[in-house]
């Protein structure tokens, strides 16, 4: 499948991701080449098979629901770019 | 005592008796990788005074009986996507330059309970995502064998380290070949267990139904005794296995006699094989003949459609694990950016590289409304497709040998600029990722530039006790994996 340009600039804007225009140049050129080599799937009779998540035969996994401790707030909030005392600071979202 | 020279095993033993301490020998290990890592690049992260204080500690413990795994007092070092409490986890990004995890994986807890000192954190792809580790924002792994290659990927530094004595033992990853590939390239031993048989709680994930984390050491029996402390089950883990774990170490016999091997005909018929590899590892596979192995030639025939479906899985994953990167809880955020939604396009865009960007819009282009069915469904699929005739062919087997890789390491420079190659060139592994199966590589010789290349053994899910056993009896009769580079 050959990719546009606005495929390109619509699954970037999902990713939250910036691409100026020479990137998104570079993109349009390998997404279409990893694309295409990807549609040799379609020679893949996959009619009787359902989609396989996971190898395992593993389903839910359930726990006692027991409390334990958590881990230390400050410890948590030392890895944040900003913070205001015991919150993660973000730009203004409402005006 | 010079313990450079020596396996992760022999050193234990070393240590338990006495010949050495563990402070001496985690200092041996530390001065040869603060040298060689201006060439190499192996490392991100050394921890010297850490490790020190934690090798006396230890120490004490061997002498009073307390500690008494094999690998007691042994240094690792530790792939820097795998979480280490109080030490810098950068996953080799930017995005994750300084960040320091509040809890330790669940290998870490487990490799620490047995002795072992943790020295230093080792570089990588970018959030694995690459095979010649040159997508690290710390700069590109080398290769101690000629520093004009590469050291392969994802987990070169892992592989660098070992082949250029500046590790005695490592904890690589593995989602499509990032233990086995860079093993392969720099002349080392790299397993990667059965899907669900070591915890990932604590790896920073990249395409979960794949990651796995694996040992990268000189030998087999080295990476056995490594599975004896980080396998098992682990309730931090979902998808880890409740089942009765074997000794790995005591299991190895070394007798392949009548051991069933396959080998994939496609594998061989492959026009990208580089000729060299193909003669060194049919010349492994007599090996294991010579000793008893009966080998058989037989037809892979989902071969073409590996790589596709896995690159599919992997980035449709990869997007969906990697949009936790905001920059509000931890991680790289922008300056300036004014509202929250610019916030989060330039920190992810800006904390990024290009290879990761790439996974991510590919992901979820493969993900969004009108494409989903087309490829993520079709690839499941085409994975279940594949788990079928994986079941068909261990029925008749018991093993499959096949390259790592088609060809040795490449130059450094040359991958990147076409991105599609080098995913192809992931071609004779990626299968044991989409199927969960235990696999390993084993240096067995060189090409005429003389670099390393390395042989595939491949069985089915949780047969890792067969797989190490095989690579064990290849071992006994080889010395290809008693070779190291130094660092040039």
């Amino acid at each position: 499948m050959y990719i546009t340009k606005d495929v390109v600039l619509n699954a970037a804007f999902l990713s939250r991701i910036k691409l100026d225009e020479k990137e998104t140049e570079e993109m349009q050129k390998q997404m279409s080449e990893i694309v295409e080599f990807m549609d040799i799937l379609n020679q893949v009779d996959t009619d009787d098979n359902e989609s396989l998540m996971h190898t395992s035969e593993i389903t839910n996994v359930m726990r006692e629901d027991e409390t334990s401790p958590s881990y230390e707030r400050e410890d948590i909030l030392k890895n944040a770019p900003c913070r205001n005392e015991e919150y993660f600071v973000v730009p203004k979202t409402v005006e | 005592m010079n313990i450079l020279n020596m396996t992760a095993l022999e050193t234990g033993a070393a240590i338990k008796n006495g010949k050495i301490s563990s402070p001496e020998v985690v200092r041996q290990v530390l001065d040869a990788a603060e040298t060689g890592n201006g060439k190499t690049n192996a490392y991100i992260t050394l921890c010297r005074e850490k490790a020190l204080k934690r090798a006396e500690e230890v120490q004490k413990k061997i002498k009073s009986g307390e500690l008494l795994s094999p690998l007691a007092g042994v240094p690792f070092s530790v792939k820097d996507n795998i979480c280490t409490r109080g030490v810098k986890t950068t996953c080799a990004s930017r995005m994750l330059e300084n960040f320091e995890p509040v809890y330790n994986a669940t290998v870490i807890d487990e490799l620490e309970k047995a002795g072992a000192v943790i020295i230093g954190k080792l570089n990588m792809d970018e959030f694995a995502m690459g095979s010649t580790s040159e997508t690290s924002y710390f700069g590109t792994v080398r290769n101690p064998w000629n520093n004009d290659r590469v050291a392969g990927g994802s987990s070169g530094g892992a592989a660098a380290a070992v082949s250029g004595k500046m590790a005695l033992a490592t904890l690589g990853t593995d989602t499509g070949g990032s233990v086995r590939q860079p093993a392969a390239y720099c002349g080392v031993t790299g397993f990667k267990p059965s899907y669900g048989t070591v915890s990932r709680f604590g790896l920073i994930a990249y395409a979960s139904s794949f990651d796995q984390i694996g040992p990268i050491a000189h030998d087999a029996a080295d990476c056995a005794a490594i599975m004896n402390i980080i396998s098992g089950k682990d309730k931090k883990d979902g998808t880890s296995l409740d089942i009765n774990y074997p000794d790995f170490l005591s299991s190895l016999t070394g007798d392949v006699k009548g051991v069933r091997i396959g080998i994939p005909a496609e594998c061989y018929s492959n026009p990208e094989l580089d000729t060299e590899v193909a003669e060194k590892t049919m010349a492994a596979v007599s090996v294991l003949q010579k000793s008893g192995a009966c080998v058989e030639e037989f037809s892979l025939p989902f071969f073409d459609y590996a790589v596709p479906a896995y690159y599919i899985i992997a980035s449709a994953e990869a997007s969906s694990n990697l949009s936790r990167y905001d920059g509000v809880k931890y991680g790289f955020r922008s300056d300036d950016s004014g509202s929250l939604s610019n916030m989060y396009c330039d920190s992810r865009s800006m904390g990024f590289g290009s290879e990761v960007k790439r996974r991510i819009i590919l992901g979820t282009f493969v993900l969004s409304s009108g494409y989903y069915d087309a490829y993520y469904q079709k690839a499941l699929k085409v994975k279940s497709v594949i788990m079928k005739k994986t079941a068909e062919i261990f029925s008749k087997y018991d093993l499959v040998m096949c390259p790592v890789s088609p060809a040795t390491a490449p130059e450094t420079g040359k991958s990147l600029v076409n991105p599609l190659k080098m995913y192809i060139s992931d071609i004779y592994t990626v299968w044991a990722n989409l199927a969960g199966l235990p696999a390993i590589s084993l240096p067995c010789g060189f090409d005429s530039a003389g670099m390393p290349l390395g042989v595939q053994i491949i069985g089915p899910a949780l047969s890792d006790v067969k797989v190490l056993d095989a690579a064990h009896a290849y071992q006994k009769h080889t010395d290809f994996h008693k070779k190291y580079a130094g660092v040039k």
